[in-house]
């Protein structure tokens, strides 16, 4: 048996937490394009930002620990992608194998880059 | 919409936006913001209903009782119509 | 020898602001970034968008940064009839000036000599992004989303702001769909000053409330 008062992780306000930490970091341009391809398909209908919202709150809180901002984002997009059925799994894994064969870093990993 | 208002002490399993430090807690209406889609909807992909939405002022001392930094400071938060009440509802 | 280095920042790993680079700019590639290549490719293949309305976008937000807001403050500042309309609808006094915040419902609260207010979002990170660009790093941490709505005094002490008791705080939790900007108060000695001069003495920190203006 275990028994759970309902809060979600996400719903932080209240709670004990340590000193804010300070430190920034100036974005890539990958996350630049997460961030735009959010937008861009918001604009376009495809989902609406409470449907990112929405996927990043059911990652739970493991992956708001272990990944970063914008590595979050883009799973949440592809997530409501996937639900809108814009493309298939089996594409996205596919074309993401094709990508790893292509170069060992982000800017050489660029169709025709 | 009565003036003062208490945010619904309810726990529903999915994306919702009104704050669980502040259910069950009473505060004043600041504004009215007019009417959105509303985001419980709105976040699984479905139509919509267009809900009132308020921004609703909460003292310090309703939120954290005692433990309040200071009791004069205060709280604003963005609440929708379906999370509200009216104070004299009987608490649950 | 300073001349001999002139890639000194990136030897010193920090940027021109004064931000570390991400280390994962030139490191091997990752699966998150892979599936950013795949989600991107397959959507401008299924018709969806295009590359250039991709590129625009982020050119947009590049565009966006606390400079925008501060042109803002310091017309407020500057101008009481453009303060009466900032306070009535921040969103469309921010058009006013030119500047394109897409769908942006803005509310501006103005910091006065009793009164001092600070911006949160403890469900996930809204911020005025479309007036002020993306959000600085802490803005988004569990520890300044859990603490801001119950201990703002304490935080703000940790940004080097340490407020009187009778002074009155007001924390405003974005929970929907408002965003909203501090209007922080104008700085005793800046009388006679430019609007541009007042500009520069806006932060983007005085604006979310964890920070004041600039001394003249």
């Amino acid at each position: 048996m275990s028994d759970w008062n309902g809060r979600r992780w996400h719903d932080m306000g209240g709670q004990a937490a340590g000193p804010v930490p300070m430190e920034g970091h100036d974005f890539a341009l990958w996350e630049k394009r997460v961030d735009a391809l959010m937008v861009v398909c918001g604009k376009k209908g495809l989902f609406t930002v409470d449907g990112l919202r929405r996927a990043l709150e059911d990652m739970g809180e493991d992956a708001f620990e272990r990944y970063s901002y914008y590595e979050r984002w883009i799973a949440a997009v592809n997530q409501n992608l996937i639900e809108a059925g814009v493309y298939s799994l089996e594409e996205l894994a596919t074309r993401m194998n094709e990508i790893a064969a292509r170069g060992p870093t982000y800017a050489e990993a660029q169709r025709n880059g | 919409m009565a003036e003062r208002v208490r945010v619904r002490a309810i726990t529903p399993p999915g994306h919702v936006r009104a704050p669980w430090y502040l259910r069950g807690k009473t505060g004043m209406i600041e504004r009215p913001l007019g009417e959105f889609h509303n985001p419980e909807q709105l976040a699984y992909g479905l139509p919509a209903a267009k809900k009132r939405l308020y921004r609703v002022r909460f003292s310090m001392a309703e939120i954290w009782g005692e433990a309040a930094e200071n009791v004069t400071d205060t709280l604003d938060a963005e609440i929708y119509e379906h999370w509200l009440e009216p104070e004299d509802t009987h608490a649950p | 020898m300073p001349h001999d280095h002139p890639d000194h920042f990136h030897h010193e790993g920090v940027s021109p602001s004064g931000h570390p680079y991400r280390d994962d700019n030139d490191g091997p590639l990752t699966y998150w970034q892979r599936m950013e290549i795949a989600v991107r490719e397959l959507l401008i293949e299924k018709g969806q968008m295009t590359p250039v309305e991709i590129a625009a976008q982020i050119e947009a937000m590049d565009s966006r940064s606390p400079t925008n807001g501060a042109a803002v403050v310091a017309r407020a500042w500057a101008n009481p009839a453009f303060r009466v309309r900032l306070l009535e609808n921040a969103s469309e006094a921010s058009r006013e000036m030119g500047f394109d915040i897409g769908p942006l419902n803005l509310i501006a609260v103005q910091n006065t000599a009793q009164t001092h207010n600070l911006i949160v979002c403890t469900l996930c990170s809204c911020y005025p992004r479309n007036l002020l660009g993306l959000p600085p790093d802490w803005y988004k941490t569990r520890e300044y989303r859990s603490r801001a709505v119950c201990e703002p005094r304490a935080v703000l002490r940790e940004f080097g702001l340490d407020l009187p008791a009778t002074t009155t705080v007001r924390v405003h939790d974005s929970t929907a769909d408002m965003r909203y900007i501090v209007l922080p108060l104008r700085p005793a000695g800046s009388e006679g000053m430019t609007e541009a001069e007042l500009a520069a003495l806006v932060t983007r920190d005085s604006m979310i409330g964890t920070g004041l203006p600039r001394q003249p």
